[in-house]
């Protein structure tokens, strides 16, 4: 209690002159030391979006699937016959960053509380993670660490980790992200809110004991850049206690489903914190908490510390005097802690007590709602250009040897295939997997249903980088047409918005830019951001990350059965090239890979385009028209045509139609393709040139095989929409001609050493 | 035929994962009733199939299974399998029956050092087991692993016996069915994945055929034979009975 509440407290804590001023001016003098904690924490960036909050108000958030738009633990989607989703993501970057493995563990063990804390049983995670260059050893070690951490939380878990992406630039060296999403699945009348009520209600932590782990991780860690203090911020990680976390998931959904809890909210950043002020506020109630009362790891602690501790696996639950006495038969069960530490009030205060004493006495509206906003005046960056690159052929010399190329991107740590990550992830427990990862799109089935979901994730940074707003339209839009290519339509949007300091007036430039493509997309393809997290401070050392606004995306089914994935499946299938021909060099991996050049300007996404193709697509993929349906983004047509003819030597999805057929029929051994791309000079943005209408790069276009005699009906399916047969699939090799002129033949096993190459660059 | 149903019992640890899975999938057979059997429990209700599901017994702190076997329910799973009834320990069930010592050998980490998720293919290697009779000798199944410990290990005189007792019931081979380095996951001596005991009552797997019951998902069907065999096991036993 001897810590003086002073200006020079507040500013170590994190807090401005002017808040500490604006807190002052609340509390009606000097704070307590308690109360000073408190502010610090609900005023970080991480837990007020205060520098985000005017700008996201331009996401379309409701429709008429929507059940729970953004404001709550995750937004919620009506996904037909008395069935709903739950999702969200959010970031664990800087955690990752000091302490890869514990970091990772405790992002997933987050955003899994987030969605059993509504009632939803977790069904599905996806991870997407951004490390600097695999040639640098500690990205290695954080690769691994990550990774690592993943698979040991989730797989405790039991809940299936579908994938997700990888991907390596330099800007992320000093400043990895990971961004954990989870989903999982609710029935429409049973969601629980996180809003307090009823006065006179016990205030119940479940779970964990308290001790001091995490101390300050919202705001030391999340709300700062990184600079050499990094390794002394390790104490600010938590330590994950999966089994303990599983248990909890068990006991809370027992609770929730009869209906032993009045409300329910997990324990995240800012521990008792966050989750008491903003119960209290959303239920315009006060909350009484003795943190004398809260069972503690470590005797000595004290009570700021109590209340700003973020160690994980802990539920604070409302429960009513008739209910108590279940609460705690059930927790007793599950051998977790249950303990009465206070009562709902109708102060609308948040009132902390210790042995007695009253220690805190903050109005809880003002506290959660009330953080200050701040606008920064936004600046464009000078490195941003309007143009697209010149690709003449002394800055751009062309390749001689087109089929190495091909080869070469495939082995790119950006585009080979992660499998050495996502085989450490137990993808098939709780029995609903359809699809499993390695193509477009996590498929998962209904239990008892026809119907299904699917979930995708996008961001290229580097297109983002280049130009925020394309670059995050462009994500929306290849998030949904990843959704379309699995025959799913897709229905609703979570982002995880990474940036700089917000501070400066150029990050605030790329997070606008950003923030209006992403509404724009979401807007034409009717999928409304239902949730998320925003990320900022992913500095270090002053350079910040590429922007990177990550989109998660839910897809549904009226029938699963549709269901299709990348893989070409038999020998004279025509090969047909959906959407516009086009072929870029701004942003591409070819660009990166053959030149070492990040430059130009992306190009824009025709949504007008993008929504017919999609919805042609998907029409025709349940009509039943369709073998395989593959996006072409990272390393253009030839990789997606390469990835096709690779994925159909292993067995990954499910085959509806004929349970009888040998699913490992061709195990081992591939099939190929042979196609013509036709002339060079019809390829916008290839400048007349092969390796361009190759390797170049642009939004829109899906690669898709067909029966034979299924082409006629497929063209009346697409209608007006563009699309080309490119060829055929053939046995073994990979060949490609322009105007009948080859360009290379590539054995598709060769194609296959190389995507699958990635574990050579990590030994 | 109007047989009553077979009697299958889950048994649940805290930190048990695949509980739910397992009681999934002898659920879709129509010859069954399933329940589960809470570990702090001991009476096993009568049922004729005691399955260990697949999971982190109690967070798997320890050695795996090495708490769970310690469990009230264990002492009463060993007592039924000692008396003839019919154990299968899956994944994180086998840990835990090695570790109570019903089945021989035991199972350290993987040689690769990480949790691998892959679908391998077993080779029926005896059909004279309550839990592959349903197949052929030498049949291939597809059946997915995941697990950190699954590298069986024992020693050599204990598996000569377990080779003369005809104790191996399942190998990972290649697509083709042959023994061949790269298709074992985990680095098993002599390529093993699933043992029984000499009474041949219990069984232990470290794959997972309870993901492995629906031809419409991702796991495909293939792990129905061993459920549908435990079935006609129970059945026959009733018959003869009878």
């Amino acid at each position: 209690m001897s810590q003086p509440a002073t200006l020079e407290a507040a500013v170590t804590l994190g807090l401005s002159e002017d808040e500490y001023a604006h807190i002052c001016k609340i509390q009606g003098g000097e704070p307590t030391y308690v109360e000073l904690a408190i502010y610090s924490l609900m005023w970080s960036e991480h837990c007020s979006y205060k520098h985000s909050r005017p700008i996201l108000g331009r996401f379309p958030t409701s429709g008429p699937r929507i059940l729970q738009g953004p404001g709550e633990n995750a937004g919620i989607i009506d996904v037909g016959d008395g069935w709903a989703v739950a999702m969200k993501v959010e970031s664990h970057n800087h955690p990752s960053a000091v302490e890869p493995f514990q970091g990772a563990a405790t992002g997933v063990g987050g955003i899994v509380r987030d969605i059993f804390t509504m009632g939803a049983r977790p069904c599905v995670s996806m991870d997407s993670l951004r490390f600097g260059e695999l040639s640098e050893p500690r990205q290695r070690f954080l690769l691994d660490g990550v990774v690592g951490g993943i698979a040991h939380y989730g797989n405790c878990l039991g809940i299936p980790t579908i994938g997700g992406e990888i991907y390596f630039e330099p800007s992320y060296e000093g400043n990895c992200l990971v961004n954990a999403m989870s989903a999982g699945m609710i029935r429409t009348d049973g969601i629980v809110r996180a809003i307090a009520s009823g006065v006179g209600n016990h205030v119940v932590l479940i779970g964990s004991k308290t001790g001091r782990d995490g101390i300050g991780g919202a705001s030391v860690l999340a709300s700062q850049e990184f600079d050499e203090t990094l390794e002394e911020k390790r104490p600010s990680v938590q330590v994950g206690d999966p089994f303990t976390e599983k248990k909890l998931i068990e006991a809370c959904l027992e609770l929730i489903h009869r209906k032993l809890v009045v409300s329910m909210q997990d324990l995240g950043a800012a521990g008792l914190t966050s989750s008491s002020s903003e119960m209290s506020s959303k239920g315009f109630v006060g909350l009484d908490i003795h943190a004398d009362r809260v069972p503690l790891r470590e005797a000595d602690m004290e009570p700021w510390e109590i209340m700003i501790s973020e160690s994980q696996e802990r539920m604070l639950a409302i429960v009513t005097d008739a209910q108590i006495a279940d609460v705690r038969e059930v927790c007793e069960r599950w051998d977790l802690d249950c303990t009465a530490i206070g009562a709902v009030t109708d102060s609308k205060m948040l009132r902390i007590w210790w042995h007695g004493e009253r220690v805190a006495n903050i109005p809880a509206r003002r506290l959660a709602d009330e953080s200050p906003v701040i606008r920064t005046p936004s600046v464009k960056p000078d490195y941003i250009v309007d143009e697209p690159v010149a690709v003449d052929d002394t800055g751009y010399p062309p390749s001689a040897d087109l089929g190495a190329t091909l080869t070469q991107l495939l082995a790119a740590p950006n585009i080979a295939s992660k499998r050495w990550a996502w085989e450490q992830y137990d993808y098939i427990v709780q029995a609903n997997t359809v699809q499993i990862p390695g193509s477009d799109a996590a498929v998962l089935r209904i239990k008892d249903s026809q119907r299904g979901i699917a979930f995708s994730n996008d961001c290229n940074g580097r297109h983002c980088y280049l130009d925020p707003y394309r670059g995050a339209k462009a994500a929306v839009a290849e998030a949904a047409r990843n959704l379309a290519c699995a025959g799913a339509l897709p229905v609703a949007v979570t982002d995880c918005l990474n940036f700089g300091n917000p501070e400066k007036g150029e990050i605030y430039w790329q997070f606008e830019q950003a923030v209006e493509g992403i509404a724009q997309a979401c807007e034409a393809l009717g999928t409304p951001v239902v949730s998320g997290n925003v990320s900022f401070y992913n500095e270090s050392f002053g350079q910040a990350i590429y922007p990177t606004p990550m989109i998660g995306m839910l897809g549904v089914y009226d029938d699963v059965g549709v269901h299709i994935d990348d893989a070409f499946k038999a020998e004279g299938d025509v090969i047909v090239l959906l959407g516009a021909e086009a072929g870029w060099m701004d942003g591409s991996e070819y660009q990166k890979v053959a030149y070492n050049k990040v430059e130009g300007r992306v190009p824009d996404v025709d949504l007008r385009l993008e929504v017919e193709l999609q919805n042609r697509l998907r029409a025709a993929i349940e009509a039943r028209l369709l073998r395989s349906a593959h996006d072409c983004a990272e390393g253009g047509l030839a990789v997606a045509l390469a990835e096709c003819c690779i994925a159909s030597g292993s067995s990954g999805g499910a085959q509806f139609e004929d349970p009888e057929a040998p699913r490992s029929g061709r195990d081992g051994r591939w099939l190929g393709a042979d196609v013509d791309l036709g002339s060079a000079a019809a390829v916008a943005g290839a400048a007349g040139r092969p390796d361009l209408a190759l390797f170049g790069e642009a939004p829109t276009r899906v690669i898709v095989s067909v029966a034979p005699e299924l082409l006629g009906p497929l063209d009346e399916v697409l209608g007006e929409l563009p699309h080309r047969v490119l060829g055929r699939v053939t046995a073994t090799n990979l060949r490609c001609t322009m105007e009948d002129k080859e360009l290379f033949t590539v054995a598709v096993g060769e194609l296959h050493s190389a995507y699958e190459s990635l574990p050579q660059r990590l030994a | 035929m109007s047989s009553a149903p077979v009697r299958f019992g889950v048994v649940v640890f805290p930190g048990s994962n695949c509980d739910a899975d397992s009681y999934h999938a002898i659920s879709t057979f129509t010859d069954t009733s399933v329940q589960y059997l809470w570990h702090k429990d001991t009476d096993l209700k009568g049922v004729q199939a005691v399955i260990l599901p697949g999971g982190f017994s109690y967070g798997d702190y320890l050695r795996c299974g090495a708490i769970a076997r310690f469990s009230p329910i264990m002492q009463s799973v060993i007592d039924f399998a000692e008396n003839g009834g019919l154990v299968m320990g899956i994944c994180n069930g086998f840990q835990t029956l090695v570790e109570a010592g019903l089945l021989p050998g035991g199972l350290i980490r993987n040689t690769g050092l990480k949790f691998v998720c892959r679908y391998v293919n077993l080779r029926v290697e005896t059909i004279a087991t309550p839990f592959t009779s349903a197949c052929q000798t030498g049949e291939l199944l597809r059946i997915v692993v995941k697990h950190n410990e699954g590298n069986y290990t024992v020693d050599p005189e204990t598996f000569a016996r377990m080779q003369a007792d005809d104790q191996i019931v399942l190998r990972y081979v290649n697509a083709a069915g042959d023994q061949d380095e790269g298709a074992n996951p985990n680095g098993a001596l002599d390529d093993i994945a699933g043992v029984c005991n000499a009474a041949r009552n219990v069984f232990g797997m470290m794959p997972h055929p309870e993901n492995s019951v629906e031809a419409g998902l991702a796991g495909g069907a293939d792990g129905r034979k061993l459920f549908q065999s435990i079935i006609d096991t129970v059945l026959r036993a009733a018959e003869v009975t009878a």
